[in-house]
This record gives structure tokens, C-alpha cells and sequence, in this order.
């Protein structure tokens, strides 16, 4: 049994987070992603979550964190300046390995720039806005139907690897209207809770790096820092040999997992001269500018801009001459694609500010001036 | 041979990481032991606390009690205890926090938990410096007073903090000093019982920052100043603002009974959903 929605990507947003076992809300209104708050204060109360407007952004972030240790599913939902001032908190929930998930529905910028306007401006700083080295898992979502799919997905990886997780939408993807098909049985991850021993340790150096997690008010007394800490979660600032196991076990359980992380489409990659790399919403646009064009064109389409589907990207588009990459910036995945390829190929970059989607023509306008079969 | 009597409070504390980072002289020690026995006053379920900190060395506190301890980020505590108290509305959650935390960085989040009375205990510890970064000024150093970055004298005007919190719309705000031990047991007592949110700010001693920079070398000499600064706050209404100035009023601020956030949150889950805030809803594999 399924169930069928018109409705708009930021109430499809909020809809899968209650799917997917969100119980916890803090946010602060900032357009484009507004709605998403607004539709989880109506319906978080119906299903037992809790919803709160907070003071900022930065206490935004905190409270989602602290709702994480509490035992509930933690979401926010911001767009740019929000994301930017989020960033201590969320290099936090990295080194404290609290699972959250963050939607940051983008719009033009740098600084307030176009509040009303699409764009994915925001992509490196998913990467590296906060200090410090850790792996985090962002999904791109390009249609309605994705932004409900992704924010379930997040909330399931952010509970397998207890990693913070953001759903990278984009202004015309929270704001449009599509259908969207919602399945009874949709998979969810729940939180493992670890088993009571006296020897029980919290951040222990285990295998597949992802230790399980006790909710504060288990019993398992334990201590949760931000600063270098050992297995117990103590903190032992001074001895590199602490650090540099804490932080590759955190950058490892993603990294050692990326072939289950990672997720891209591609469609026509095999023989073809020209490949178009894209993510979000201008994988509308590319689209239809393949039905249009009368070449021989592949295309890729990037679920999981981080961790970077690297290897992938690189098979298949080991013998294309031309790569076009379609974003709304200046210039932030292409590098990405850039470095994947090591070269093989001329990575090109169409790069889209301003706040409209690029439309098919000016696509194929690109990819005939890569000239190809 | 003497034997050693053990601390009473001892069971309480992660001995595993003893010894503690803080100076000889702190006030930090007279205060856990103060909590623990407001703690025990109250007839509280130590297992049903949690702690929440920020940054500093008031912070460091939660680290060294054996229960669930969030240390977070600089000036974020009452943020992350927002988020924890609403998630499990079921948990004691006390917050330790200093004058530069809870105070300069984290001044909008104070006055907001304040605004909320979420249910929140914090203990707020007042030692007019910043210990952790060696010595700086911060929003309570007096003026005149002497830091690594008040080298000619602190310009500002100092914040005083328990009015703040109260003028910001807590149940219950209240002032003491190290030299007050037994009132401030009170007072915390009073605090972990008052079903919202609850400030507790104690002015204490930095010996090693605030002492050497201000002329007061011992800590015995610092407890002394404050000893003769203090005026209790009934006195300090018969008082004129120009003899007030530099003495620290003691007392309550507030203590009234008001709305609390978590609990409202809950009324509207019960009307909505017919039951309370899940907890722990995370664990369960359908909801």
C-alpha cells in the first residue's frame, strides 16, 4: 500500500522526518526553508515530538544535539547564514558522534543576499564549514520525491554511522509543488542501544568504528566533551596519540564505508564523448536537455555529494573527452569532479548564479560548444 | 597512623579522574560540594541528573560527577540543555556554567532559557575573569579591575547577573558567595525543587587570575574582601546606589511559580496525540 501527496519539497521534507522517527525540532524561521518548521510545529505534537522555535541558529544546532542525547531522532532545517552559524555546533555533533540531521534548503548568497532565490552555495561549507578534519554525509535531493526520500535516508545513515547528516536542498526544490508517492513500509534505522556492562565503553575503538549509543538517563553515566577524548569519553587533550585515533575512526567509519554511502546515477556514460556531472535542482534542467539534444550524451546525477562518489565519478567517465558540470555557484563540486577525473578528461564548469535554474537550452547551448558525436 | 576520612561525597564523583584541573584556592571545590549536599537535601535521584556545561573552568565540574555530562560548546550549554530537558522531559538537568560563558558569549541563550522557565537548574559561577584563557576581563569584572586585557583597568560596566536572569522572566534567581555556603545550599536546594528555570550565581575566588591581577594574593585575602563586600539584599534596598557600589548583594532575586516550557509542550502532545512526548523514541524500530 502506498499513499499519494501533491504538496509542496519543504512539507515533503518535514513529512519524512516524522517517517523516519523524528521526534525533536529546534529551528529558527529563515526563508527559503521556513515551511519545514512550520509543518513539524503542527504535526511534531501529533505523533508525541517536540517542536522548538529557538533564539538562533547557533542555539538551533545546540538544542538538536542535546535532543540527541535525550533519545529522540534530532532535526533542524536552516538555509545559508543559518548554516554558517551552525558550523561550531555541528563540528560538535562530529566529534562527539551525535547523530542529527540538518536540511539546509539553499538560496542566493554569500552573506543575505537572495533570500527568495535558488542556489548551492553552501556545498563546501557542508564539506569543511566546520574546523577541523571529519567525514559528513550530505544528499542532494532534485525533486520533491527526493526531498522526502533523502530525509529519510539521512535520519537512517545518521543513526548507522552516528554522524551528523545534511539534506542539501535548494530554494526551487523547497518551494515547488510535485507528487509524491509514500510507501506503507518505509525502512527506518533505529538507534542500537549498547548493552549494560561495567566496562562499557562509550567511544571505544571498535572495527567498524561506529560504537552504539546510550540516551542520558540510561544509567551509563557517561561523559560527553568536545574535546579530545578517550574510549571512556574523558578527556586527554595533550596526547597526539588520543587525537589521531579519535579522528581517524571518525573520518573512517564513513570513509570505510563509502561504497554503501555513496549513490549516483548515471544514464548513456558508455561511449560517450560528453558527460554532464550534476546535483539538486538543475538535474531538471539537464534532463530535459537530453531529450532535446541529438548527441551522444551522458549524464550523471550526484545523490551524495559528501563523502564524494570519487571513484565511481572516475570509471565512468574514464573515456569521455568532455565533462560538463552543472551547479548553481561558482564553482564548488566541479573541483570535486575535477579531481575525481585526475585529468583524464576536460571538466568544464557551468556555473549558474542569480537564482534561476539554468534551462535546457543553455545546457545544450554548452554542450554543443564542447562540439563531440 | 591516621587513617583518612573518606569524603562523603565521594561516591559521587568519577575517581577516575582525579586528581582535578583546578588551582589551589578555587572556588570551584566548596561548590560541588554544595551542590552535592543541596543535592542530597532536595532528596533528589542522583541517577536522574543529568549535567549540561560550556566552556571554562566552572564547565570542567559536570566532567568530574559520576552521571550523564554534556560538556558542549563555549557558551551554548543552556542550548544543548533545552534541547536534552524537552527531548527527556523526565531528567533533572542541571547546568554549570561561569560569568564568561553564560554571560558574554552565551548572553542571548541566558536570557531566552530565562524568557522560557524551561525546567532547568543552572549554577552560574561568578569569578569576575576568564580562568581557562589566563586571566582576560569579562562581563562581571568590576570596573577598574585589573586582567590581561584590562591592563589600564576594565572600562566596562559589569552585568549583575541574578537580576538579569530575573528581570528575563526565571522562577527562581538568587545570588550568593563562597563565604555563604550554607545559604547557597539553600538556594540550589530550592533551585533542583522549583519546577522551572532555576539560577543560581555564586560568586567565588580566582586566586591565580583575578587575585594576582587585582592585588589579592591569597585566596584567604580574596574570601576576606568579598566577606566585607557582601551585603545582604534586604539591607541593599534601605541602601543608595552610590554605597552600593562594589558590594555584592546576596539573596533571592526570584521565587515565584510560573508556567514551565516542557511541561506545556507536553499538555499540547496530550491534546494532540492523546499522550505525553515520547522518550527515548529513537531506540524503537516503529512508532
Amino acid at each position: 500500500m502506498s499513499e499519494e501527496f501533491f504538496i509542496q519539497g519543504n512539507e515533503a521534507c518535514a513529512k519524512g522526518a516524522i517517517a523516519a522517527g523524528c521526534r525533536f525540532f529546534a529551528g529558527y524561521p529563515i526563508t527559503p526553508s521556513t515551511e519545514i518548521a512550520e509543518t513539524l510545529a503542527r504535526e511534531l505534537p501529533k505523533v508525541g515530538g517536540s517542536f522548538v522555535q529557538m533564539e538562533d541558529e547557533i542555539a538551533s544546532a545546540g538544542a538538536i544535539i542535546g535532543g540527541s542525547w535525550g533519545g529522540a531522532k534530532s532535526m533542524t532545517a536552516t538555509s545559508g547564514p543559518g548554516i554558517s552559524l551552525m558550523q561550531e555546533n555541528i563540528g560538535y555533533a562530529f566529534m562527539s558522534e551525535t547523530p542529527i540531521v540538518i536540511v539546509d534548503v539553499q538560496r542566493g548568497s554569500p552573506s543575505t543576499a537572495q533570500p527568495t532565490m535558488a542556489a548551492q552555495g553552501d556545498m563546501m561549507q557542508a564539506r569543511w564549514g566546520s574546523h577541523g578534519d571529519y567525514e559528513p554525509i550530505a544528499l542532494s535531493p532534485s525533486s520533491v520525491q527526493e526531498f522526502f526520500d533523502f530525509t529519510v535516508k539521512a535520519f537512517n545513515l545518521a543513526e548507522e554511522y552516528r554522524v551528523p547528516v545534511f539534506v542539501m536542498a535548494d530554494e526551487v526544490i523547497g518551494h515547488m509543488r510535485e507528487k509524491i508517492v509514500v510507501d506503507e513500509n518505509i525502512e527506518i534505522v533505529p538507534r542500537k542501544r549498547p548493552e549494560k556492562s561495567d566496562d562499557f565503553l562509550p567511544f571505544e575503538n571498535i572495527e567498524n568504528g561506529t560504537t552504539p549509543m546510550p540516551a542520558f538517563g540510561d544509567g551509563f553515566n557517561i561523559h560527553v566533551t568536545g574535546l579530545t577524548h578517550d574510549e571512556r569519553g574523558y578527556p586527554d587533550t595533550n596526547n597526539p596519540e588520543t587525537h589521531d585515533k579519535l579522528i581517524q575512526r571518525i573520518c573512517d567509519k564513513v570513509l570505510n564505508n563509502k561504497d554503501k554511502i555513496c549513490s549516483l546515477k548515471a544514464e548513456n556514460c558508455e561511449g560517450a564523448d560528453i558527460i554532464i556531472v550534476s546535483y539538486g535542482a538543475p538535474v531538471r534542467s539537464v534532463v530535459e536537455a537530453m531529450k532535446r539534444s541529438d548527441k551522444k550524451v551522458g549524464f550523471i546525477k550526484i545523490d551524495t555529494p559528501w563523502p564524494f562518489p570519487d571513484e565511481k565519478i572516475a570509471e565512468l567517465t574514464k573515456d569521455a573527452k568532455d565533462i560538463l558540470v552543472v551547479e548553481m555557484n561558482l564553482g564548488q563540486m566541479y573541483y570535486e569532479v575535477d579531481r575525481a577525473c585526475k585529468r583524464n578528461s576536460n571538466v568544464h564548469l557551468m556555473g549558474v548564479i542569480g537564482g534561476l535554474l539554468p534551462t535546457p537550452d543553455e545546457i545544450l547551448e554548452q554542450v554543443d560548444r564542447l562540439g563531440g558525436n | 597512623m591516621t587513617e583518612h576520612k573518606q569524603n562523603r561525597f565521594l561516591p559521587y564523583l568519577r575517581e577516575d579522574r582525579l586528581p582535578h584541573i583546578f588551582c589551589p584556592g578555587c572556588g570551584n571545590g566548596a561548590i560541588i560540594n554544595a551542590f552535592l549536599a543541596a543535592m542530597e537535601k532536595a532528596e533528589m535521584d542522583f541517577d536522574n541528573i543529568a549535567m549540561v556545561s560550556g566552556i571554562g573552568c566552572s564547565s570542567r565540574i559536570p566532567g568530574y560527577l559520576k552521571c550523564d555530562s554534556l560538556h558542549t560548546t563555549h557558551g551554548r550549554a543552556l542550548s544543548f540543555a533545552t534541547g536534552l530537558k524537552t527531548a527527556n522531559k523526565d531528567l533533572d538537568v542541571v547546568v554549570f556554567t561561569g560569568d564568561g560563558d553564560a554571560a558574554s558569549i552565551g548572553g542571548n541563550h541566558l536570557i531566552h532559557a530565562a524568557r522560557r522557565n524551561i525546567n532547568l537548574t543552572v549554577i552560574c559561577i561568578n569569578n569576575n575573569i576568564y580562568g581557562m584563557t589566563g586571566g582576560q576581563i569579562s562581563p562581571t569584572s568590576p570596573k577598574g579591575s585589573f586582567g590581561t586585557t584590562a591592563p589600564y583597568g576594565n572600562q566596562d560596566t559589569p552585568f549583575h547577573l541574578a537580576e538579569l536572569v530575573a528581570a528575563a522572566g526565571a522562577s527562581y534567581s538568587a545570588r550568593w558567595t563562597t563565604v555563604q555556603i550554607e545559604n547557597l545550599v539553600l538556594s540550589i536546594k530550592e533551585g533542583l525543587k522549583n519546577p522551572g528555570f532555576s539560577f543560581i550565581e555564586v560568586a567565588t575566588q580566582c586566586p591565580t587570575y583575578f587575585g594576582r591581577k587585582n592585588k589579592l594574593k591569597t585566596p584567604t585575602a580574596m574570601v576576606a574582601v568579598m566577606k566585607a563586600n557582601t551585603v545582604f539584599k534586604s539591607a541593599a534596598e534601605r541602601m543608595k546606589p552610590k554605597e552600593l557600589e562594589g558590594k555584592i548583594v546576596v539573596g533571592e532575586f526570584a521565587n515565584t511559580q510560573k508556567d514551565e516550557f516542557t511541561e506545556n509542550i507536553d499538555k499540547i502532545s496530550v491534546e494532540k496525540s492523546g499522550k505525553r512526548t515520547l522518550i527515548n523514541s529513537a531506540y524503537e524500530a516503529e512508532l
